[in-house]
């Protein structure tokens, strides 16, 4: 297959895709026939093309993959397009629920309130809601709380390649190699060890 | 979603919860910015007097829930009363300062803050930024039958078979159905279909299988998802539901101010 064949193939794929694809699926899909760099070099070539020809599209890495998104300029017009889809700006507790969250996840609610010296049930519904944030597994502690860790849409919404390019605020150091499919059950970090600070809720134990 | 927040109610059926917005750590952050004091060397009588006077107008106001307000005035008032009391040691050696803790909190809580305006920021920028955000439905033709309750029953069956027998004391884990019912729908945001098989994972308990399974009964139920094999007695796979009903909301969750509307039927 020609190199310019596959660049095609790709300018296709992303049409398509709904979610950011990863080089690494890109490179499966072509039965590892192509290096991870050559398919990375295509992807730049063609995000290169669009922007040469001032297009109205946009190809950009985002949330560890690649996908096109429309150019800012055109936001107001498809917001006018779809204004009954409209959702509300995040309040400051929301965000400072969630960037606590991006900085220590997996985490709990109990080690969240901890830090913010407040309930944050409420904030972690909207979060969950606005699929920023997901359960991320559970600690195995005492009543095994669920863990909350964020999501691609997070990374989207924010603008983030990935989680390792969150903001370093001083000694807030952007968690690293946290896979964002860490998916549900167990916690992907078991250093977390120091106990439950779990202000919240106190599970019952029971004989069953 | 709010309904498994019992303790934020209040009789008179008014939801005023200060510390949805803000919290006592915003309250001292603010009080130390307005003053200007040095945060490594708070003038806790000071700091402890302006922040009871704000304690003041909320008890006024009568709202419900300033109880984590009332727990750092009580912190405030111990490190003052520590503050007071003589060292035991002699001069020389004074010992940890009572404030070292509460510095540290509200260190911590102010680079997340600080964290959050810059998140902000960058939200701000891509706020303009859209994605498609449905992809092509395919027919698939190898899971074109769908499985019938039966079919899961024995499938769920055989899970359990595999499943350890929990013996002895077993931990009572609140698992709410909207919780897993959420996992699932999560899942399928990322993949068209999830095997049945692994939606259950060893390490989990029969309590949590159980669960996950009357989610799947109820997001089958939903059309939010449907069930399919391949052939009689397959192996069954989970799949997204092509057409998504804007009316049918999930339980426990208010209707979305997005919701996916999917033109194609």
């Amino acid at each position: 297959m020609e190199l310019n064949d596959v660049k095609k193939i790709l300018e296709a794929l992303l049409f398509v895709a709904e979610q950011p694809l990863p080089v690494k699926a890109l490179e499966e899909l072509f039965e590892k026939e192509f290096s991870k760099e050559q398919i990375e070099t295509l992807l730049q070539d063609i995000a290169r093309e669009y922007e040469m020809r001032g297009s109205a599209l946009i190809m950009r890495e985002i949330a560890g993959g690649w996908q096109f998104s429309s150019r800012p300029e055109f936001g107001p017009w498809i917001r006018k397009l779809f204004k009954e889809r409209l959702t509300y700006k995040l309040s400051n507790s929301a965000l400072e629920t969630l960037s606590i969250i991006a900085y220590k996840q997996p985490i709990t609610r109990g080690e969240i309130e901890e830090i913010r010296g407040v309930e944050v049930s409420a904030v972690l519904d909207t979060l969950m809601e606005r699929r920023l944030v997901k359960i991320a597994g559970r600690k195995e502690t005492i009543g095994r709380p669920l863990l909350y860790g964020t999501t691609a849409e997070f990374l989207k919404s924010f603008g983030l390649k990935r989680l390792e390019d969150l903001p370093s605020v001083e000694s807030l150091v952007p968690p690293a190699g946290i896979e964002d499919e860490a998916k549900t059950e167990e916690p992907a970090n078991d250093s977390l060890d120091k106990d439950a600070a779990e202000g919240s809720k106190i599970e019952d134990i029971e004989r069953n | 979603m709010g309904d498994s927040n019992i303790e934020s109610q209040n009789t008179s059926g008014i939801d005023v919860r200060l510390d949805n917005f803000e919290g006592p750590l915003d309250l001292l952050l603010y009080l130390i910015r307005k003053d200007d004091l040095d945060i490594y060397d708070i003038p806790i009588a000071q700091i402890t007097q302006e922040y009871l006077s704000y304690l003041d107008i909320m008890k006024e106001l009568n709202l419900e829930s300033v109880g984590s307000f009332l727990v750092m005035a009580s912190t405030l008032m111990q490190i003052k009363a520590q503050m007071l009391l003589p060292s035991p040691e002699s001069e020389e050696n004074e010992g940890p300062d009572p404030r070292a803790e509460l510095i540290n909190k509200l260190l911590e809580y102010q680079r997340y803050k600080e964290a959050a305006l810059i998140l902000a920021g960058y939200g701000e920028k891509e706020k303009d930024i859209f994605y498609r955000a449905a992809g092509p439905e395919f027919e698939n033709d190898d899971f074109s039958l769908t499985a019938s309750v039966f079919d899961l029953l024995k499938s769920f069956q055989r899970v359990l078979d595999q499943a350890p027998r929990e013996i002895g004391k077993i931990l009572r884990e609140e698992i709410p159905l909207e919780v897993k019912i959420r996992e699932i729908l999560d899942r399928l945001e990322e993949n068209v279909s999830i095997g049945f098989a692994e939606l259950f994972t060893p390490g989990m308990s029969r309590r949590e299988m159980i669960v996950i399974f009357l989610a799947l009964l109820e997001l089958i139920r939903l059309r939010q998802i449907s069930a399919r094999q391949s052939e009689m007695f397959g192996e069954i796979r989970i799949f997204r539901e092509a057409v998504v009903l804007a009316e049918t909301s999930i339980p426990g969750e208010e209707p979305s101010p997005n919701p996916p509307t999917e033109a194609n039927s």
